[in-house]
């Protein structure tokens, strides 16, 4: 049977893959090829990642990808919990952006509910997701320079990222697992003077990004170790169902804010960058491109930051009442009490949404018969589909290249395996 | 307004002799060399922690020193990792608080297990129970990490109280219109 996933030809594959090294000849000797266990713990996989490859020198004939070390039945949890105790496990989904997924499932559970959060609980939401969507790309190239050895850049991203976390520790308490949305609303609303803060972050941040960005993108060894590795072809990235920066990487414009608009993002301005060749170097410049357009979107929600209430003052069976009435009023006390034991009250029936995450479109099933307490729920992870390219990506590399290509997935396990 | 197509500029003669590379790397590192430094020497200097913040839980008491906990047991509800244990118990007749009822006999916050999500703080209905500034915790034991109820106390301290809810019950009570 010949699958994309059997790779009797290395040679061919090379030839296709890296033309540069296939003349080069591998068989004047007899040679066994060698099965190398890369990962679970190696500083290139991000994780707990295990590629098992299998060698013919340098060149890797096969690449299977072998994923569940971090898998901890999130789906299964989320079935013995109400929908508002499920919010700190989205935290740990893709938890490089917590507060971006914190928002898509809000959203999803209030899509079941036919509930419209106001306009400024959305507006916070979007500045959130933005907010970590620099945060993510931050990191992402961060990681992705010191797999191709440039150590400088991880330096200056994670400065600039620390700032962000300062903000989303002013926030929310937390500067990883925020836990920020409710169903309905969010934990609490944006401190005094905080929003002027992340203006200021956003000034001082794009000539740091500029600088960030000119020590890749015009870097002889950076461009050495990228372009042309790793191409994905518009087909494939279709075909693979890749989302997020991999997918625009290869030149297909999907973005879910600008195609299928939630949370208000259809008032923001912004472009969506694609690449055109679909290689390593493209995803980066995609993701550099994003951070210039989500600090537009932050600067415009700033802008015009709607006032009145952050959460839905007229879901009184989804969210809680405010702590002082709680503390003074009796019928405020029952309906926590409520709230707390049967969780949000949803209808019955069955919901997917799907949200444009940093590392691609995260969606969340929900099915509910009823009640407080999701009957399943399936997370759909862009992470998990983005590395089911790999077999087909990494066969005729060098290994060296296998750490390029992962680095410009960027890819986070405890979304993958969840 | 749309899709941009990025542009890939090939590199320069120049730039292909990886010497503008290196002596923008050489650049970089000098001009960082008269810079202070963005890192603290921990545990020397501490980070600052912002008001709002979720540490530890810790259970707190009213400015009169009664504590508030009434153990309702909706924070050993919420909690999702199921880390808070209570026993329930009554406060004697003879208390000046008496007519509170209610107080934890137990109180164990499972260290090892807490998440410090905030939900306890989020849902408990009397105020008592709160994530402070402290982040660090460590132990030699698993059940060193259990904090019990005094400890907890100990570490929560007093807090002020807006509502006073429940002197405001007793002197409804002593006027003969308790409800
Ligand atoms: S801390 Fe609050 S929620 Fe927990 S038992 Fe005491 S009163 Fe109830
Ligand atoms: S912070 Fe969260 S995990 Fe910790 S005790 Fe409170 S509810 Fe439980």
């Amino acid at each position: 049977m010949a699958t994309d996933f059997a790779f009797p030809d290395s040679a061919a594959k090379t030839a296709q893959a890296r033309p540069d090294i296939a003349s080069q000849p591998t068989t004047e000797f007899e040679t066994e090829k060698m099965s190398l266990s890369m990962g679970p713990s190696h500083p290139s996989t991000h994780g707990v990642l295990r590629l098992q490859l299998e060698l013919d020198g340098e060149i890797v004939t096969k690449c299977d990808p072998v994923v569940g070390y971090l898998h901890r039945g999130d789906e299964k949890i989320a079935e013995n919990m109400t929908y508002n105790q499920f919010v700190p496990y989205t935290d740990r989904l893709d938890y490089i952006a917590p507060l971006a997924n914190n928002m898509a499932y809000a959203i999803a559970v209030e899509k079941l509910a036919k509930l419209e959060v106001p306009a400024r609980c959305q507006a916070i939401r979007v500045l959130t997701a933005e907010m970590a969507r620099v945060s993510s790309h931050l990191l992402g190239l961060g990681a992705f320079g010191i797999d191709t050895g440039a150590w400088t850049v991880f330096m200056y991203t994670f400065t600039e990222r620390e700032k962000l976390y300062k903000l989303f520790e002013e926030l929310t308490g937390a500067r990883f697992t925020t836990s920020y949305s409710r169903i309905g609303g969010l934990q609490r609303d944006v401190p005094e003077g905080w929003t002027g803060r992340v203006n200021e972050f956003c000034d001082q941040f794009l000539p740091i990004l500029e600088k960030i960005l000119a020590m890749l993108t015009r870097n002889k060894i950076f461009t050495d170790r990228t372009v042309g590795i790793g191409v994905i072809s518009k087909e494939d990235a279709v075909a693979y169902g890749l989302t997020g920066p991999n997918l625009r990487g290869s030149g297909i414009g999907v973005d879910l804010r600008k195609d299928k608009p939630y949370s208000g993002y259809e008032q923001y301005e912004f472009d969506v960058p694609v690449g055109t060749k679909g290689d390593s170097y493209d995803r980066y410049l995609v993701r550099g491109e994003e951070m210039r357009q989500s600090v537009r979107i932050i600067k415009q929600v700033i802008a015009k930051f709607p006032g009145g209430p952050w959460y839905a003052t007229d879901a009184k069976k989804i969210f809680a009442p405010p702590k002082d009435k709680i503390l003074t009023s009796m019928e405020e006390l029952i309906q926590n009490f409520m709230l707390v034991t049967e969780g949000p009250q949803m209808p019955a029936g069955e919901v997917y949404f799907e949200a444009e995450n940093p590392k691609g479109i995260l969606g969340f099933y929900v099915v509910s018969k009823g009640g407080g307490v999701p009957w399943r729920l399936k997370i759909r992870s862009p992470s998990f589909c983005n590395l089911s390219i790999l077999p087909k990506l990494c066969a005729g590399c060098l290994v060296s290249d296998v750490v390029a290509i992962l680095g410009s997935l960027d890819f986070v396990m405890g979304e993958c395996d969840r | 307004m749309a899709i941009i197509p990025l542009e890939r500029k090939p590199l320069t003669l120049a730039e292909r002799t990886y010497i503008p590379q290196i002596l923008g790397g050489l650049k970089t590192t000098l001009a960082r060399l008269l810079k202070p430094t963005e890192t603290l020497e921990y545990p020397e200097q501490r980070p600052a922690i912002p008001s709002g913040y979720r540490g530890v839980p810790t259970l707190v008491r009213d400015p009169n020193g009664r504590e508030k906990c009434v153990s309702c047991q909706l924070c050993e509800f919420v909690c999702p990792p199921k880390a808070i244990r209570i026993t329930p118990g009554s406060i004697p007749v003879d208390a000046p608080t008496a007519h509170v009822e209610k107080a934890p006999q137990a109180f164990d916050i499972d260290m090892l297990r807490c998440i410090y999500c905030g939900l306890c703080q989020e849902v408990c209905p009397e105020e008592a129970i709160f994530l402070q500034a402290q982040y660090s915790m460590s132990g030699y034991t698993r059940e060193e990490m259990v904090n019990h109820k005094d400890r907890l106390y100990e570490l929560g301290g007093t807090l002020p109280d807006q509502h006073h809810k429940w002197d405001k019950k007793l002197a409804a009570e002593k006027h003969g219109n308790a409800h």
